[in-house]
């Protein structure tokens, strides 16, 4: 099956306009030795062929464990309406909207969920969205670089490593210094923190909730950077801001965060949303699409992109990013999800998730064996310390039908014994109280 | 329009929470709590589906008219993939699943997704290997060049610059430059092909790569490609392509026979995933085999048993670009894409792009100047600078094309194209489609000569006329409050 | 297009306006006409040292964002902070309320490589032609 609607006769038509014999003319000045060398793609199938196909492949994922695993990304309820919003063809068929006169409702959607994005982080100025949480942190890394003019990099290392990873590939060239500080009592280091702030860094750099689940209030640690010059960069999960201090109130100049918990689903890792927020004075230094609203001939209120200078297109290799393609679909189901929820509903979803948890918390502490980490308060993902080697016990609760979490020895050295769990407002109270049998069955074999 | 925040009715609600079925914890002390609420809209469910109905309304959009707009490859984007995406066992997979012990077995749909749209990207390129992570163009831009810079490391080289010619997108200097290069760029000669004089002086061992698209911004394809090619290597020097316009060549020529050693794909432009109001896209990046071991891990692989899995153990690798394995759901759509078309259907698909653009160019060449030639690949590039004289630019054509329902081409692109319109009206348009739109660009080119000011006001039938852009610059505002 | 007689040029449209060992310095009229509306400018910090035809400021327009380089050597005294606010004082009044900086001069040798009044008026009808 291909889309093309040209009837021989119309390409016969086309052709003579054009003034060659052949389509092939068209291609004559590739050289023949420049022909592929092979070209071995299975022809063709019908739509329904295909989609046969990819049904067989989507039976042999393993879609219905209850889900407890968590690590910075997770298994919210999406509303139908954000689906069928969302999944209206002239948003998603559409493009950038360079033309704005024939672009309104994207640009309109993208000044919204910049509005939404501010408000949830208690910032002044959003972008359009960048391609998920990790590029956003890279993303205001360089910037505080720019803006500070120095190249050194405090971590703390509650910041996920997924994260971690992807900031030390990214500026692997370019000589930016990174120093990773340790967790104490479960939150970020204040001490470690201070001791290596100094002159020459740029930002301090720390994630709310961390990735072990703790809370933490960093308006001390941003006070500090400031009078150091350098900026606080907060990588925050969205849903928990509906509840916990916002980066904003705690003084963060720049906060990322990872919106897929938004409306999106988990979709084996994207599309996801990043996004990115900022107080006003370094507005000129974020990294990607902007819309903002204006008027028109008639003094109507209408909406643009603004502040292009900064982008590539005009830019080139002084801008202040190479992004281009955003995730702008994704900040429009944020957008709707967010506006579905409104402000006491959002705030309701926070404390379901929270309150979930904290009886999750309880119900694990009665395991035999078991001891849930209450060094720092947590949101809804917690760690917890099991007997024996959490790998193991994941494996084996999978057959028992529980995605019990995420076992922190993957991706920390020590911590084989550590289990970190999420919940979310779509876990029962049946399913956690099931999921602690499971486990005391599974740690007494 | 009013904003869904000026739509807002303090107590409305628009969404129903599960009544808590735990018992009631205490909260969190105040130090972690917020303050203020976030000053969400507090609207019905209707309200919200109204409103972004309406919103909806306001754009144009494949489904809805022709958009020709240059470098993009705005084609039409099958529906059946969109209803693949949403299989549950596709759209609710977590992403650390296979990262549990034994977790690969949990998701051996979607890695042997992964994996046969790997292989299938690498012949229809002729690429060794390729990754799925990068998440957008720029980023497969960028992921390239890095593997670039780990591969001369590896050599024990510190190479310092990148040549891109200045046709080039945007993206490709400004993803050279974040990853830590100088940009050299190369100047185009008078027949519209990178001036091989200037490219020679340019090249040197301090050179690390040279960033192409084949054909180029301009709609050609360059016959000298495997000379530059061939050069670049003499030096040590790596080729880099910007599968921005792989819809001209499927099944004509394959960037890796001519010699390039990286090459990024738009998937969103050559396999119709849908562009989703500026993203999410897709930029799978593919790699000759010296370069294989650099890429990002983790990398999928096709294990004796003929089970996927995930392989971390890549010491060269340059690490995590994403979070994970890529823009999943828009990879599962252009793998779909790629099955339902099969080895006719791609060729024919580039075949016809050709025919079209050709056929915009023919048609249109005695109104408005081409840029360089008379034939182009998948896309042509127009320049309105006759129109000036009239006092009329690409920007008032555009506006009026508006009006008559098209969206215009990519204006004022490639830069060193006065009054640049590039055109790309990709293979799914009809003949009457194209008609239509040549005709509405001739009677624009008329105008421009009886009646200038027709074009200046233009539009004059959409829900905004034309919008103050230094307005919006000057007085920055960014959010509603 | 006015060129003010008591200024000096460069190729690259800046003025300057000597006033013993400091200058004034600024873009031209012909400069801020290519432009279009200017929507901001990022002007050097005070204290900062400029290196002639190197870089000192960032003028941006809706589509454009053209560097501007410094037509002498010197220490930057003072920035235009109106500019900030009002970029389109440079639209406006590119020699008098549109200046960007004053510059204390570090060579005053540098001013012969600039153009006088005569020689920049020459210098733009060629380019407009």
């Amino acid at each position: 099956m291909n889309y093309i609607p040209h009837t021989e006769l119309e390409k016969k038509q086309m052709l003579k306009t054009i003034g060659v014999e052949s389509v092939d003319d068209l291609f004559k000045h590739i050289p023949a030795a420049l022909r592929p060398k092979s070209f071995n793609i299975p022809e063709g199938k019908s739509e329904f062929e295909v989609m046969e196909h990819l049904k067989i492949l989507s039976r042999k994922n393993a879609t219905n464990l209850t889900d407890f695993v968590g690590g910075g990304f997770y298994d919210h309820y999406i509303p139908a309406a954000v689906d069928a919003l969302a999944g209206r063809a002239e948003f998603y068929t559409a493009y950038t909207p360079y033309q704005p006169e024939c672009s309104q409702g994207w640009l309109q959607a993208i000044y919204e969920y910049q509005t939404v994005i501010c408000e949830l982080t208690g910032l002044d100025v959003s972008n359009a969205s960048l391609y998920d949480g990790g590029t956003a942190l890279y993303e205001a890394a360089m910037m505080a670089v720019r803006l500070s003019g120095r190249k050194k990099i405090i971590v703390d290392s509650g910041v996920s490593l997924i994260y971690r990873t992807m900031l030390y590939a990214y500026t692997s060239n370019l000589s930016i210094e990174f120093v990773e500080t340790p967790v104490a009592h479960g939150q970020a280091c204040r001490e470690d923190i201070y001791k290596h702030l100094d002159e020459k860094t740029a930002a301090v750099i720390v994630q709310n909730p961390n990735f072990f689940g703790a809370v933490d209030d960093f308006s001390d640690i941003a006070e500090r950077v400031h009078k150091c010059g350098a900026l606080a960069i907060a990588s925050v999960y969205p849903v928990s801001l509906g509840m916990l201090k916002s980066p904003g109130e705690m003084g963060i100049d720049i906060a990322t965060g990872e919106g897929q918990s938004l409306g999106i689903p988990l979709s084996f890792g994207g599309p996801y949303l990043g996004f990115i927020a900022v107080k006003k004075e370094h507005m000129r230094q974020l990294p990607g699409r902007i819309a903002g609203a204006t008027a028109d001939k008639d003094n109507k209120r209408g909406f643009v992109l603004t502040l292009q200078a900064r982008e590539q297109h005009i830019r080139r290799e002084r801008a202040t990013s190479n992004i281009c393609s955003n995730e702008a679909l994704c900040a429009l189901r944020a957008l709707i999800y967010t506006c579905l929820l409104g402000k006491s509903g959002f705030y309701e979803l926070a404390r379901l998730n929270y309150q979930k948890a904290e009886f999750a918390k309880a119900t694990l502490d009665k395991v035999t064996g078991v001891k849930v980490k209450r060094s720092a308060p947590t949101f809804n993902e917690f760690t917890v310390c099991l007997p024996k080697n959490a790998d193991e016990v994941v494996c084996s609760l999978i057959d028992k039908g529980f995605a019990c979490g995420f076992p922190l020895g993957r991706f920390y050295k020590g911590l084989d014994n550590y289990l970190l769990v999420a919940v979310t407002e779509k876990r029962t109270k049946e399913e956690i109280v099931q999921f602690a049998n499971s486990l005391e069955a599974a740690l007494c074999s | 329009m009013q904003l869904i925040f000026e739509k807002s009715r303090p107590g409305r609600k628009g969404f129903a929470l599960p009544e808590i079925d735990v018992p009631i914890a205490p909260g969190l002390a105040e130090k972690y709590c917020r303050k203020q609420a976030a000053a969400l809209p507090e609207v019905s469910e209707l309200d919200v589906v109204r409103h972004f109905s309406n919103l909806s309304r306001l754009n144009f959009s494949v489904d809805t008219n022709f958009y020709p707009l240059g470098s993009c490859t705005m084609k039409y984007n099958p529906k059946f993939t969109e209803k693949a995406c949403a299989l549950e066992g596709f759209s609710d997979l977590h992403p650390l699943l296979p990262q549990l012990l034994g977790g690969g077995m949990l998701a051996q749909g979607s890695l042997e997704v992964l994996y046969n749209t790997e292989r299938l990207l690498s012949e229809i390129t002729g690429m060794y290997a390729f990754t799925t992570q990068p998440l957008a163009g720029a980023h497969g831009e960028l992921t390239g060049v890095m593997l670039i810079a780990a591969y001369h490391k590896n050599n024990g080289e510190r190479r310092k610059h990148i040549i891109i010619p200045d046709s080039s997108h945007g993206t490709n200097p400004a993803s050279a430059a974040i990853a830590g290069y100088n940009v050299v760029v190369i100047p185009t000669d008078k027949d519209g092909f990178l001036d091989m004089n200037a490219y020679k002086k340019a090249l040197n061992r301090e050179t690390a790569a040279v960033m192409l698209t084949c054909p180029d911004t301009l709609g050609f394809f360059n016959p000298k490609i495997k000379e530059i090619s061939d050069l670049a290597h003499e030096v040590g020097a790596l080729m880099y392509y910007d599968g921005a316009n792989l819809n001209a060549i499927l099944g004509k020529c394959r960037p890796g026979d001519i010699g390039f050693d990286v090459i990024h794909l738009n998937l969103h432009k050559t396999f119709a995933t849908p562009h989703g109001g500026g993203g999410p896209g897709a930029g799978p990046v593919g790699v000759c085999e010296k370069l294989a071991d650099f890429l990002p891990i983790s990398r999928v692989i096709r294990r004796s048993d003929g089970t996927f899995a995930l392989d971390y153990h890549k010491h060269k690798s340059i690490g995590y670009i994403a979070p994970f394995y890529g823009n999943f759901g828009v990879i599962l759509k252009a793998y779909a894409y790629i099955l339902c078309l099969g080895r006719s259907g791609l060729i024919e698909a580039s075949e016809n792009a050709v025919l079209s653009a050709n056929y915009c160019l023919s048609r249109l060449k005695d109104y408005y100047v081409p840029a360089y030639g008379k034939r182009c690949m998948h896309e042509c590039v127009l320049s309105a600078a006759s129109q000036l004289e009239q006092g009329v630019h690409a920007l008032d054509i555009s506006k009026y094309l508006i009006d008559k329902g098209f969206h215009p081409p990519t204006i004022y692109f490639p830069l060193i194209v006065k009054e640049a319109m590039m055109i790309e009206p990709t293979e799914t348009e009809s003949k009457e489609t194209l008609d239509a739109f040549i005709e509405c660009l001739i009677e624009a080119a008329l105008l421009a000569k009886s009646n200038p000011e027709a074009l200046h006001l233009a539009p004059l039938y959409m829900p905004v006329k034309r919008l103050d852009e230094t307005k919006a610059a000057r007085e920055p505002n960014l959010r509603w409050q | 297009m006015t060129v003010p007689d008591n200024l000096l040029y460069t190729k690259d449209h800046e003025w300057a306006k000597l006033d013993g060992d400091k200058a004034t310095i600024g873009i031209t009229d012909f400069a801020q006409h290519s432009l279009g509306d200017i929507t901001f400018i990022d002007l050097p910090k005070p204290g900062a040292q400029v290196k002639q035809s190197a870089w000192c400021a960032t003028v941006e327009s809706v589509k454009a964002a053209s560097d501007v380089y410094a037509p002498l050597s010197g220490e930057v005294l003072k920035a235009n902070a109106e500019l900030t606010a009002h970029p389109e004082l440079v639209n406006k009044s590119a020699y008098e309320a549109g200046w960007f900086a004053v510059i204390k001069i570090a060579d005053l040798e540098e001013k012969k490589t600039l153009m006088n009044p005569v020689q920049y008026k020459e210098y733009i009808q060629g380019l407009s032609k």
